[in-house]
């Protein structure tokens, strides 16, 4: 049985400005694709599984030491809009 | 139907480092914009994030400081949502994992101590900058926003209270609690006017002596203490009004106008947030052994309660020994030097914690720069205790002391303070004065009491106030009574 | 005789003084010239750029300076691997001319060993895909039979290694998309343990899967490169800084007294007779040769699949939110942030990756989290552990690479669950972090290269080389496919 989903709000979350029609197509593949997925629910495993390593390492980090930073022209070159050294956008909505 | 207030307090802390949380850019204050930053602070395609070693360090310190769980293993999350001050629209925060659980804070009020928990301290990388531009008057330009990275990256801790902290008045003890301490560790420099502590409040009421938790608000953009017990109250009331009309309160969150002195409800988004946590993929776990968090505990600095606790020990009571813990160190330091030269700890801790305080304040010298040292006030304390000053001679030889004249003793002499306590002649002194006043003698053998006070006077008058007054009543009695 | 050079001989006729890095240069674009217009292997080339480091490399030969194995050699570099002030696309719109203020490490490392990039090839967009059929700027045709597709997502790469317009080339396998490639190109393509080769500039899909590897003509090509650019890099959180294998020591030893399993699941429906033919008599091959045969079953990899279109969608939807338009890349219209964001994502993204944007987001949001995502996870472990298992009977696991050789171009572009399946023997490799590769061991009748998957435990490339350098010698496979010159 394909999937039923909530796929405008699901390209809400994701900032998808789509289209009726290809929302409309995205959710029919979505709901064939993950009846395929839901396969992962026949095995029967343990609830708490960490997202481990294949190597199994653990605690790498760096010291806390000062690096260059980037050139600050050559980050703005590939900005759409700046100003005084600043990336601008429109007006952002409050909070989240 | 009466109300309880229920708070709980959301804490982030900007760490002191040299670098970011998670690439090598510098951490500072005031740079040209978007001038601190490198592919993973700013989010670049094909960036990777690496953890500062120090920045755990840290939060392990905050942690043991609070009395926390320091947890054996603990893993980074994503958290997605979209914003544009947030460059790669997750941050790198912590979700059922943090690197410390289960502590608690004690604060005082009116020498009472409350205990409130602490749920839980977590690390996360703060966001970047953005700053509204309006148009300014100028009918055809558009609004925007501008946004600097150099703080995107910067450590942060997150510390969230559980919700036992009961009004406003706790509200701001609790948060000036928790920053001493993390002056103390010197971890953060903790400004709340430049946004390196702050403060969030989640408030609701409840009936009292209920169990239950009422709905509960979020209050943000208090960027002062005082700002935050206002806030809180605010909304405390705000509240219990609406209750009280038979309205229900909202879960939302509110952003404190200090101008106004109300709290405004944001604009809330359909939906709440779904943050759609995951396990961080581009960090490994770190785990946090026992030899590890020793080392950490063993470097701890004295913390206020603890210090609060050694004046206690030296004698002192616990509204002065908690105003002292407070006092800036350099006074602490002189207050403690005082007392291993000899002083008497309670004088010394009022002299520093009154006077010196108060004489820094009118002259606008820093407490670093005042020209009083412990040896100093170990003197100054002796000589009024030994009776060579009067109390009030002695706030002058203070002043004195501070304004560079010398030691109290040069200050004391060459201002004339020094009191007359020689029994000898201030005995000479006492009998004139009985001599001359045989009326008032009469009366002190007929019962009256009060004629010893005019006596004292007298005498003090012929000294030009310079007799110890303790000496004068003593003789005049032993006097008088022969 | 193979007509291109691949590394060690071009290394040999460079130090001989037959050649120079200059002429090998030419001579890969020349081949680009001729074949370009029928193939599509590459997005950028950057002549200037490219002679200018050719040249360098040459004067550092004459002055005595030898930089190693790639020291001359011209490279293709996929084109989800950043090199400063080159166009780095992903094969996206939404990046179309971005250039990269950074080089990744891997671009780094093969500039300090003298390699010449020749240029940038085609991808699936974002790596996502197993056709280059997915890329904003056409696909990438396969040599052997230009009607079809080259395999994805480094397409291109496996491609330019084929016709030779590269010596060898560095792709990226997330699900399968250096392993898959090769053998529909008839090239050695591998994939490394998980965390030996720096992602550091890698332009992420999922980032527990993806590894940047080698493409090459050979298995002693594959070698060589892979030294050249794995190894710890403090800058990648997930790099290995252990001890790492010494993949050479592998190539002669030949294969008597080794255990190589089968795998049982990696069979039957679905598989060309042709495909699982090769296969068979490879093994039968390999047998003769002194290696016990074992059939083992790890009954987890019929939901690797699954598991996968789970993990990699969830981690590739949190790695894309990066492209909304402010800081680089496409931007649309918009009167608010929001606004603009969801415009220049819409704008920018094709139809595969929004697909996996939207899938991904789905597994993790609130209320499905655990059905979905938390239990692929669950069945990733499984995997790993059935590999443990085989792995305490046998020294390697083989397989074929595809179920299928080359299939013509569009022919699976309307069901994305079709084209899904063609990573059905590459991705446990991908979920488990452990090495594997692909190595062309015959044509079948359509004259189409058919791969044969070698796949060893974590760190195991010594004893995955070994294999492979067998299997490439009783395989015989020396050929170049036949194109012919530009037509108009």
């Amino acid at each position: 049985m394909p999937v039923e989903i909530d796929i405008a709000h699901v390209a809400r979350l994701a900032r998808l400005d789509l289209s009726e029609d290809e929302l409309e197509g995205y959710k029919n593949q979505l709901g064939l694709i993950l009846e395929h997925a839901a396969r992962v629910q026949s095995l029967d495993a343990e609830p708490q599984v960490e997202n481990a390593h294949p190597l199994g390492l653990f605690n790498i980090f760096r010291d806390d030491v000062v690096l260059p930073s980037l050139d600050r022209d050559e980050v703005m070159a590939s900005a759409p809009e700046t100003a005084d050294g600043y990336f601008v956008v429109p007006p952002v909505m409050e909070g989240e | 139907m009466s109300w309880e207030p229920v708070i709980g307090i959301e804490a982030h802390v900007e760490l002191l480092t040299d670098s970011k949380m998670f690439c090598g850019c510098a951490v500072g204050f005031g740079a040209e914009p978007n001038t601190d930053v490198c592919p993973t602070c700013l989010g670049l395609p094909g960036a990777l994030p690496v953890p500062n070693k120090a920045a755990i360090e840290s939060i392990m310190a905050i942690g043991l400081a609070l009395n926390c769980e320091v947890s054996e293993r603990s893993v980074f999350h994503r958290k997605n949502y979209f914003y544009a001050d947030l460059p790669k629209n997750y941050q790198i925060s912590q979700f059922d994992n943090p690197v410390c659980t289960g502590g608690y804070l004690d604060i005082e009020i009116e020498g009472v101590t409350h205990r409130v928990g602490i749920e839980r301290a977590h690390m996360e990388e703060d966001t970047g900058k953005s700053t509204h531009v309006g148009a300014g008057g100028r009918i055809h330009a558009a609004e925007s926003t501008l946004l600097d990275f150099n703080r995107s990256g910067v450590p942060l801790v997150e510390i969230v209270s559980r919700p036992e902290i009961r009004g406003a008045e706790e509200s701001r003890a609790y948060a000036q609690e928790l920053r001493s301490l993390i002056v103390e560790l010197g971890v953060s420099d903790a400004r709340l006017e430049e946004g390196s502590m702050r403060f969030d409040a989640n408030v609701s009421i409840r009936h009292q002596g209920s169990s239950e938790l009422g709905t509960k608000v979020e209050v943000k953009n208090m960027n002062s203490f005082r700002s935050l017990e206002r806030a809180v109250e605010h909304e405390i009331a705000r509240q219990i009004e609406l209750a009280d009309s038979g309205g229900t309160v909202v879960q939302e969150t509110r952003h404190w106008d200090e101008e106004a002195g109300v709290t405004h409800s944001m604009r809330t988004k359909e939906g709440s947030s779904d943050y759609r946590y995951f396990v961080e993929p581009d960090l490994v776990p770190m785990v946090l052994d026992r030899q590890w968090v020793q080392r950490i505990r063993e470097g701890l600095p004295e913390l206020p309660a603890q210090r609060r606790e050694r004046y206690r020990g030296d004698g002192l009571g616990e509204a002065l020994a908690g105003v002292l813990t407070a006092v800036d160190p350099a006074l602490r330091h002189v207050y403690e030097v005082a007392v291993a030269e000899g002083a008497e700890p309670k004088a010394a801790a009022n002299w520093v914690t009154g006077e010196v305080i108060g004489w820094s304040r009118r002259h606008e010298v820093e407490p670093s720069e005042l020209q009083l040292d412990g040896a100093a006030l170990a003197e100054l304390v002796g000589m009024v205790g030994e009776g060579k000053i009067s109390s009030s001679a002695a706030k002058e030889v203070l002043d004195g002391v501070l304004s560079g004249e010398g030691s109290p003793a040069r200050v004391a002499a060459s201002r004339d303070l020094i009191q007359i306590s020689d029994r000898a002649s201030l005995g000479d002194l006492v009998a004139k004065v009985l001599e001359s006043n045989p009326k008032a003698v009469e009366g002190y053998r007929g019962g009256d009491e009060k004629v010893v006070g005019f006596l004292v006077g007298q005498v003090m008058r012929a000294t030009q106030g310079k007799a110890d007054p303790r000496v004068v009543d003593e003789l005049l009695r032993e006097q008088l009574l022969a | 005789m193979s007509p291109v050079p691949g590394v060690a001989e071009a290394g040999r006729r460079l130090r001989d003084g037959d050649t120079t890095a200059v002429r090998l240069l030419e001579g890969a674009l020349e081949r680009a010239g001729r074949y370009e217009a029928q193939i599509h292997a590459f997005l950028t080339i950057d002549r200037e750029w490219a002679l200018e480091t050719a040249g360098r490399a040459d004067a550092d030969l004459a002055d005595g300076i030898d930089r190693g194995p790639l020291h001359g050699i011209p490279i293709a570099l996929k084109d989800n691997m950043c090199t400063r002030g080159i166009e780095t696309t992903a094969a996206s719109q939404i990046l179309a001319g971005y250039r990269p203020p950074y080089d990744a490490t891997v671009v780094a490392r093969l500039g300090e060993g003298g390699a010449v990039v020749v240029g940038k090839t085609n991808l699936d967009e974002f790596a996502m895909g197993s056709s280059t059929e997915n890329s904003a700027y056409g696909p990438t045709y396969n040599p052997w039979d230009t009607t079809r597709v080259a395999g994805g997502s480094s397409g291109g790469s496996a491609a330019a290694v084929a016709i030779g317009s590269a010596v060898a080339a560095l792709g990226s396998d997330t699900g399968g998309s250096i392993r898959q490639p090769a053998s529909l190109c008839g090239v050695v393509g591998m994939k490394p343990t998980y965390g030996t080769v720096s992602r550091y500039g890698l332009i992420a899909f999922a980032s527990s899967l993806d590894q940047i590897g080698p493409l090459t003509r050979t298995v002693e090509d594959s070698a060589l490169t892979l030294e050249a650019i794995w190894g710890h890099d403090p800058l990648d959180g997930t790099s290995f800084s252990g001890r790492y294998p010494d993949p050479k020591s592998g190539l002669n030893r030949g294969v008597a007294g080794l255990r190589v399993g089968v795998v049982k699941e990696l069979a039957g429906d679905g598989y060309e007779p042709a495909v699982e033919s090769a296969i068979g008599e490879m093994v039968s091959k390999l047998e003769s040769a002194g290696v016990e045969i074992v059939e083992v079953s790890l009954p987890s990899f019929e939901i690797a699949l699954s598991a996968y279109y789970l993990i990699a969608p969830a981690e590739c939807s949190a790695n894309l939110a990066r492209f909304d338009g402010i800081r680089y890349g496409h931007r649309g219209q918009g009167a608010t942030t929001e606004a603009l964001m969801a415009r220049s994502r819409a704008e920018g993204f094709g139809p595969e990756v929004t697909r996996r944007i939207l899938l991904g987001t789905y597994a993790l949001s609130a209320g499905y989290y655990d059905a979905f995502y938390g239990q692929a996870q669950r069945v990733r472990a499984a995997i790993q552990e059935d590999f443990a298992r085989a792995y305490q009977q046998v020294d390697v696991l083989v397989s074929p690479t595809s179920p299928t050789v080359a299939f013509e171009a569009g022919a699976r572009t309307a069901d994305p669950l079709a084209m899904y399946l063609s990573d059905i023997c590459t991705i446990p490799s991908n979920l488990a972090g452990h090495p594997a590769m692909s190595l062309p061991v015959g044509l079948d009748d359509q004259g189409l290269p058919v791969g044969f998957q070698v796949m060893a435990p974590p760190l195991g490339e010594e004893v995955m080389y070994q294999v492979a350098a067998e299997v490439e010698r009783l395989a015989g496979f020396d050929l170049s496919p036949g194109l012919q010159e530009v037509a108009s």
